[in-house]
């Protein structure tokens, strides 16, 4: 790569220079965070030496503390949970029904109706549907982790449908034909076949739902508030108060929320770039 | 013949089970939260209708009034600011550097983030760090909490959700200049195009749909914005701050106006929905004419 460069031209080094220099706006705010999480509240004095000068010494009292109080691995436990299920269901289902709307919605109008109908669900607003899914969902008795997850599932529906009936544009009609004359069933040919053609998809959907559902606070917020149970995020919201004015153990909690999708990110950095541009591109 | 069918059938069992699921939990609460809009329901006991009494009322309410004021106001510059550093920072992550993808991979670190943490984060940052600094280098505006002013505690907002939106809408730049042709440079650079005259009418034409993406995403996300306002000033100073779903979320759920709040939401989703459509043709007429 390095020698690619070089025979393409010069590299611009007052470009790479300003771009890590610009790599400060990112690092400072994480940098900080670490900094106040490791230190005692005496330490905290009030210039900015207090909040980012290295601490006398590199405790994880703060880490474990803020665990106690936060009720740090059933919150993550929930978070992980809610994620996966949500990013399970979409796979299956969303696939499904852009299959079978995508490979009509050419030909019938009742398809193309179903198309529009549920991607234009695009266009509402959470804050209308809050208030009533409140009371719908507690009437229905999904006043909870369930309720979330299909809610999740509802709501990046039109999302989904509009990425994987558009990928299936690309996947030829002769390859589902091929099976047929085997005499496999519409369904079987689906799991056997076009399901892992469209692994790519797949992927990016994954990206993008999981993101999405990892980090939302309202959702949960709304929903789960009667159940005594957190998400990471929500958690973060509803012990806020109680971390008072001992700023170490709220940075010790902060951080905490964001290691397992930082470490996330590190290991899949390339799939989450990718999906990212493709969901949006699309 | 018998295949046919059993094709229609399964296709047909696939989709209304969808439907009905996307019935249940998208568009049943939508009329719902219509019909309470035409309701004095405070969220819990028993209710009368009221006609179009919310809808007259929300006209007047200054309270509401203001927090479409901010809303646009916030969703406008935010906008304006994530699409200029995007496309200045896109540019600089697609010419010839070294370490590109180590440096595109931090640049997207704040995406991934969950909005109300770095809001709690940056919610520090102005409240101590900032002040600190103004006050030892005497520069006044700086010297108390952007937080705590009317004024600025709006800015405030916009800073923290173009952190965080800027990563998202450089990646799509990016994917956007990497679409552009080499030789059509060439073809410039012997026209002696460089520079500004290089980026405004070659570049940039050849960027336009993503332009668009960028411009619709980032308005509607910020029109709904929510997260870094719960995190950074819960609507104040002084309700200054009250995002429209913020003030649905605060006063719908808890403050007893139920069905008042409905009706705001309804004007809400016809203001999106308004807006997205305007953006869509509006930009498409853009390019159809380039």
């Amino acid at each position: 790569m390095k020698k690619n460069t070089k025979q393409m031209g010069k590299t611009n080094w007052p470009v790479t220079i300003l771009l890590i220099m610009g790599c400060v706006t990112i690092f400072f705010p994480l940098y900080m965070a670490v900094i106040i999480a490791f230190k005692k509240p005496s330490e905290m004095t009030n210039d900015i030496a207090g909040a980012l000068s290295f601490p006398s010494s590199w405790s994880f009292d703060n880490f474990t503390e803020a665990m106690r109080v936060t009720d740090f691995w059933n919150s993550l436990g929930n978070s992980l949970l809610i994620t996966a299920l949500t990013v399970v269901i979409a796979i299956l289902l969303h696939s499904l029904a852009g299959y079978a709307i995508g490979r009509n919605m050419g030909k019938s109008k009742f398809y193309k109706f179903a198309y529009l109908y549920i991607v234009s669900g695009m266009f509402v607003p959470f804050a209308i549907l809050m208030m009533p899914l409140v009371k719908q969902t507690s009437q229905m008795g999904i006043g909870n982790r369930a309720g979330v997850i299909i809610l999740y599932v509802v709501f990046y529906m039109p999302m989904n449908l509009l990425l994987y009936s558009g990928y299936l544009k690309n996947i030829p009609l002769a390859l589902e034909e091929a099976a047929k004359v085997d005499g496999a069933s519409t369904w079987k040919t689906y799991w056997s076949i076009i399901f892992p053609v469209m692994k790519p998809m797949h992927a990016t959907v994954a990206v993008l739902t999981a993101l999405g559902t990892w980090n939302d606070v309202m959702t949960p917020l709304v929903i789960m508030s009667g159940t005594g149970k957190n998400t990471l995020p929500l958690a973060q919201l509803n012990f806020q108060t109680q971390f008072g004015t001992n700023y170490n153990l709220a940075f010790a909690s902060y951080l905490l929320a964001l290691i397992p999708i930082l470490l996330f990110y590190l290991v899949c950095q390339k799939q989450i770039l990718n999906g990212v541009v493709n969901g949006a591109v699309k | 013949m018998m295949k046919k069918n059993e094709r229609k059938r399964t296709f047909l069992l696939i989709t209304i089970p969808i439907l009905v699921l996307f019935f249940t939990f998208n568009t049943l609460p939508l009329i719902k939260g219509f019909i309470y809009s035409f309701t004095n329901f405070k969220g819990y006991g028993s209710y009368d209708w009221v006609g179009f009494r919310n809808y007259i009322d929300l006209f007047q309410d200054a309270r509401v009034g203001h927090s479409y004021l901010f809303t646009f106001k916030f969703a406008l510059v935010a906008t304006i600011v994530v699409n200029l550093f995007s496309l200045i920072l896109a540019l600089g992550l697609n010419s010839r550097i070294r370490a590109k993808s180590a440096l595109r991979g931090i640049y997207f670190i704040p995406n991934v983030l969950g909005g109300l943490v770095v809001g709690y984060i940056f919610s520090f940052i102005f409240t101590y760090i900032l002040p600190t600094i103004g006050k030892s280098l005497g520069i006044d505006f700086l010297s108390s909490s952007m937080l705590a002013d009317t004024k600025t505690a709006w800015f405030a907002i916009v800073i923290v959700a173009a952190w965080q939106a800027i990563a998202m809408n450089t990646i799509i730049y990016i994917s956007g200049l990497q679409t552009v042709p080499e030789d059509v440079y060439e073809a410039g650079s012997i026209d002696g195009a460089t520079g500004w005259t290089k980026f405004k009418n070659l570049t940039f034409p050849l960027i336009i749909p993503f332009f668009t993406i960028n411009m619709v995403l980032c308005m509607k996300n910020f029109l709904m914005a929510f997260d870094q306002i719960m995190a950074l000033t819960k609507g104040g100073p002084a309700q200054s701050t009250e995002s429209i779903s913020f003030l649905i979320y605060k006063n719908g759920m808890d403050g007893g106006q139920f069905g008042f709040q409905s009706a705001n939401a309804v004007i809400f989703f016809v203001v999106i929905v308004a807006i997205s459509i305007f953006q869509l043709t509006f930009m498409n007429k853009k390019e159809e004419q380039l």
